[in-house]
């Protein structure tokens, strides 16, 4: 007994070591583990845990302005009210917006669309509720705030355009990014999903958008596992860096101007100085307020601009392409001298049409205007003469020549254009190649007119006005140059331009000429008054039929609207001293001494008188610099 | 009685005189470093956790000193009766418990609420080794006294696994277990129940299983995940562990920590709070003074005269261990999510109050290692 017993404790010892053995192999397993974890894995780890502790915050910059070439804010901004709604905090989201319903009008649709937003966004990060909420409001929210957990109220930069509709095509607006796609690199994602944060759509909000948009800065904020920020960190803080503020050439009072001139029809101008190409105005009318697009503009507003038929949203003035019409017959006129196929006294006889195998092609005086010479068939606008010119020319060197006079080339103001608004100068090529036809003469005959394939926009009507009346080829521009510039010289002879404007001068002062009476009586400009030169041009857009004129649909007035010819004029002034270029175009308005010549001689009146064009328009000093100094980046411009 | 024999003591003063002045020091110590984690984990105040963590722990010294003064005859006449009384709370959770995180765990009477599992954990080892005091010796290695150990191991097994329980449960089974094995069970029999077993389960997870006992055997084992996912928390975890480093960011330092990246850190997940601002030599000090209080267990099973205490120390010792095995394992990732806290470290007062009650019956077998009750001896025999 006493033996089995002493045996007994024997084997309990030698198991209980066992056991402890066991129980020890298992402690150095964990050990091990442990070793594993805090030595050799503890840098990964260690970051691990710094990516866990900290976050970053984006602090949108600051957009920079743009200022007209006085320094007149077209495009800046405000401070606005804000609502935003932060979930996490907000207990049920739907109960947080029926409160705060009761201190602010919110649509049951508005509250809908707040609801599947906060649905899809991390319960930290806060929602925009309403931007440019009204002080009225956004102080009894303010005074309410204790009975609206999550409602946080701040101060936002919101972008206004003061003048309105004065230089909306030249600025265009910024609106809130479409959600951005999934493959953009998180920190585009990051931005865009900022409350506020907005990018230029159209205009030179959209062309300059890298200048203006700034650097966002970020806070470094340590944050919990529900990533609510506990802390900032400001010594880790990037500050923003504030967009560019940046000047253009145009002038305020221009674009009222020129708005002013073209009452509301559909129809665009643009103005070029002469002696530095910058664009004094560019506007399309009729304009749209772009302010409304800033906060998101409502779909029957929207749709109200976009089905008008006058196309309000549409920059005619770069973007529009017409028949140039007979405001390239000095271009023409010019080509002919250039290629001695005629002489400034040939005169050319006016039957008022000219048969061309079995085709009659009119001159717009059906009555004919006898025996021509140059200076009378620009004048007069003498279709036949020039029917005959071109015939002589042929259409590859015409087309040589307008394209040295910028017509069918994108010309770079600084605002991407479309590819389309490059217009076209037809050749023989291009109608081989193209449509699969022959040229033939009749062609030529239609180009010698401005009409057929031809097309130009405002803007490249403006660049050749403004080539033909200084003989140098000036490029326009929307942004001022850093260095004044000078356009070199043409190659045409200077006895033939003075030939052409002296026939573009007669348009407008001489009787007889197509703009004579229009412009009451070749009434002179501002005062003591100048002389100015032009030329008036009609697009068809419809022939009347036989069938209808038979009807009696004889005047373009008997027409609809959307079909009667565009009116179109392009003028200089002073015409002894050439300084400011102007090409107009009035969509269905009839023929262009009726409709363009008014509003184009308005509009170069406007600045013969003022003369903007004296101001030299220098950069603003750079606002980057500004903030490095830490002069701050708020908005405030010289000038 | 030989020569070298000594008397158990008799009275309070020489019992006290008895006391093992190393496993107190060493279970305050441990105890204490409970107290100061909780005390970081509130980011330095003791409220709610640390005060109540050191009242407790004071308490529970209080209550280890006091069971370690009853002499082993009253534990082997309360063993059987201790865990009918155990048994019959278990079946009692099933129809009047308190349910906490899907499992019901708690019985609740009035201001005590108790989880009669902790009391199984106990009164299952005191009725082994018990039952294997009494066995005659030629019978403990063979087979047929493997019979009512089965039945008292497999019993509130079942039950607890009702609640469900899977951890607890197989935690019963692994102290079973190594009390058999201590008490003498033949090799024979060791490798043959081994083998028969490992086939089973190899027979059942191959062949006889559903997918759905699958899914649910998961959910046993997890009962208690957090609503983010098991993975999230045992990847924060070993964030916390890792960026820890050798020493430790430093006492209230840790991020993870403070700012909630660690689940139940208060509780199952406090050795994580104690690797990141201690690091490698912070959590090896932990596991080294677990280690000695283990080992120290083993001396005194070993220098037991009587085999109830042998086996009582040897299981409650092993329930302990692998309590601190399971919960580090498992924050370290070694081991699937099961709620089990880190003994004398984690807030819970009923887990603390039963393992300083079963760290009072081995202080108890150390103060009485001479005793040698007869078999078969009742509270009053």
């Amino acid at each position: 007994m006493r033996r089995d017993k002493q045996e007994s404790q024997a084997q309990f010892n030698r198991r209980a070591i066992l056991l402890a053995g066991v129980g020890g192999a298992a402690f150095t397993a964990l050990g091990a583990r442990l070793y594993s974890l805090q030595i050799l894995e503890q840098e990964r780890f260690r970051l691990r845990a710094v990516a866990n502790q900290f976050n970053f915050r984006i602090d949108l910059a600051s957009r920079g302005n743009l200022f007209d070439r006085f320094g007149e804010g077209i495009a800046i901004n405000r401070d606005g009210y804000r609502l935003q709604i932060l979930p996490e905090q907000a207990g049920d989201p739907r109960t947080a917006l029926d409160r705060l319903a009761a201190y602010m009008p919110l649509s049951e649709a508005r509250i809908e669309r707040l609801l599947d937003k906060i649905r899809t966004t991390p319960r930290h990060r806060p929602v925009l509720i309403a931007e440019d909420v009204d002080w009225e409001t956004f102080s009894r929210v303010n005074l309410h705030l204790p009975e609206l957990p999550g409602i946080l109220p701040d101060l936002g930069e919101i972008r206004t355009y003061p003048h309105g509709p004065l230089a909306a095509h030249v600025t265009g607006y910024v609106q809130t990014p479409p959600p951005s796609n999934d493959d953009a690199p998180d920190e585009v994602r990051n931005l865009r999903r900022q409350p506020g944060y907005k990018i230029g759509r159209v205009g030179m909000e959209a062309a300059l958008e890298d200048r203006l948009q700034g650097t966002a800065g970020r806070t470094t904020v340590e944050v919990n596992s529900s990533n609510r920020i506990l802390r900032e960190l400001p010594e880790e803080a990037v500050p923003p860096i504030p967009g560019e503020d940046i000047r253009l050439t145009i002038d305020v009072r221009a674009q009222r101007a020129a708005l002013l001139a073209l009452d509301g029809q559909s129809a665009s101008a643009v103005t070029i100085d002469l002696a530095t190409g910058e664009i004094m105005s560019l506007v399309s009318s009729p304009s749209f307020d772009p302010n409304p697009f800033v906060l998101g503009i409502g779909q029957e507003a929207f749709n109200a601009l976009n089905t008008s038929q006058f196309r309000p949203m549409f920059n005619k003035a770069t973007t529009g392409i017409y028949a140039p019409a007979s405001t390239i017959k000095a271009v023409v006129a010019l080509a002919a001298l250039e290629d001695g196929v005629t002489d400034p006294g040939e005169r050319i006889l006016c039957t008022g049409s000219v048969e061309l195998g079995d085709r009659t092609f009119h001159c717009w005086e059906r009555r004919g205007h006898g025996a021509v010479n140059l200076h009378d068939a620009i004048k007069r606008s003498c279709d036949t003469y020039f029917y005959e010119v071109a015939r002589r020319i042929g259409i590859d060197k015409l087309g040589e020549v307008a394209r040295r006079y910028g017509l069918g080339e994108i010309h770079d103001i600084g605002m991407s254009l479309p590819d389309s608004a490059d217009g076209l100068i037809p050749s023989e090529r291009w109608k081989l190649t193209t449509r699969g036809e022959r040229w033939s003469t009749g062609d030529t005959f239609n180009a010698g007119i401005g009409q057929g394939f031809m097309l130009a926009s405002p803007l490249q009507l403006a660049v050749m006005t403004a080539r033909l009346a200084t003989g140098r080829a000036i490029e326009p521009t929307l942004i001022p140059r850093d260095e004044p510039i000078e356009f070199a010289p043409m190659s045409t002879n200077p006895a033939h331009m003075a030939l052409i404007n002296q026939a573009q001068r007669a348009v407008v002062h001489e009787l007889g000429g197509t703009a004579y009476w229009v412009l009451d009586a070749g009434r002179r400009l501002g005062d003591p008054g100048v002389e100015m030169a032009g030329k008036t041009g009609t697009s068809q857009v419809y022939s009347i039929s036989a069938e209808e004129r038979r009807q009696g649909v004889r005047e373009q007035a008997d027409l609809p609207w959307r079909l009667r010819n565009h009116g179109l004029f392009i003028g200089f002034a002073p015409y002894d001293n050439p300084r400011y270029a102007v090409a107009v175009v009035v969509e269905h308005g009839g023929g262009g001494s009726s409709s363009a010549a008014r509003p184009a001689r308005d509009i170069l009146e406007d600045l013969i008188r003022r003369d903007p064009g004296r101001h030299r328009v220098r950069p603003v000093a750079d606002r980057m610099e500004q903030a490095r100094n830490g002069s701050g980046g708020s908005g405030a411009a010289e000038g | 009685m030989s020569f070298f024999t000594v008397s158990a003591p008799r009275d309070i003063r020489s019992k006290l005189f008895e006391i093992n002045w190393t496993f107190v020091l060493l279970v305050a110590l441990i105890g204490a470093v409970g107290v100061a984690m909780l005390y970081s984990v509130e980011q330095g105040s003791w409220n709610p956790y640390a005060i109540r963590h050191l009242v407790r722990l004071a308490a529970g010294l209080g209550l280890m000193v006091f069971v370690a003064m009853f002499p082993p005859r009253f534990w082997m006449g309360i063993a059987y009766p201790a865990y009918l009384g155990a048994l019959v709370l278990l079946i009692g959770v099933e129809f009047m418990g308190v349910t906490v995180g899907g499992a019901q765990r708690w019985i609740d009477l009035g201001p005590i609420r108790m989880q009669p599992s902790e009391i199984m954990k106990i009164a299952l080892v005191l009725a082994l080794a018990r039952y294997y005091h009494d066995l005659p010796e030629d019978r403990v290695s063979g087979l047929g006294g493997l019979i009512i150990p089965a039945i008292m191991i497999g019993t509130p097994m079942a039950l607890i696994m009702l609640q469900p329980d899977l951890g607890t449960s197989l935690l019963l089974a692994a102290t079973g277990a190594a009390i058999i094995f201590l008490a003498g069970l033949s090799w024979w029999v060791i490798s043959g129940a081994t083998v028969f077993a490992a086939g089973g389960i190899f027979i059942y997870l191959r062949f006889l299983i559903e997918p759905y006992q699958m899914a649910r055997i998961q959910t046993f084992l997890n009962p208690e995940a957090d609503p983010r996912g098991a993975g999230y928390q045992i990847q924060q975890a070993q964030i916390a562990l890792g960026s820890g480093g050798s020493t430790g960011k430093g006492y209230m330092q840790g991020t993870q920590s403070s700012l909630d990246f660690l689940p139940e850190k208060q509780t199952d997940f406090i050795f994580t709070v104690l690797g990141e601002e201690f690091g490698f030599v912070g959590g090896m000090v932990v596991l080294g003074l677990y280690a000695l209080l283990l080992a120290n267990c083993v001396l005194i099973a070993s220098s037991c005269k009587s085999t109830f205490l042998r086996l009582a120390v040897m299981g409650v010792a092993t329930t302990f261990s692998l309590y601190v095995f399971i919960n580090v394992g498992m924050v370290m990732g070694m081991l699937p999510v099961v709620g089990v806290p880190l003994p004398l470290i984690s807030h819970g007062g009923t887990v603390m109050m039963a393992v300083l009650f079963g760290l009072g019956l081995i202080l108890g077998a150390h103060v009485h290692r001479s005793a040698e009750p007869p078999k078969g001896a009742g509270l009053f025999g």
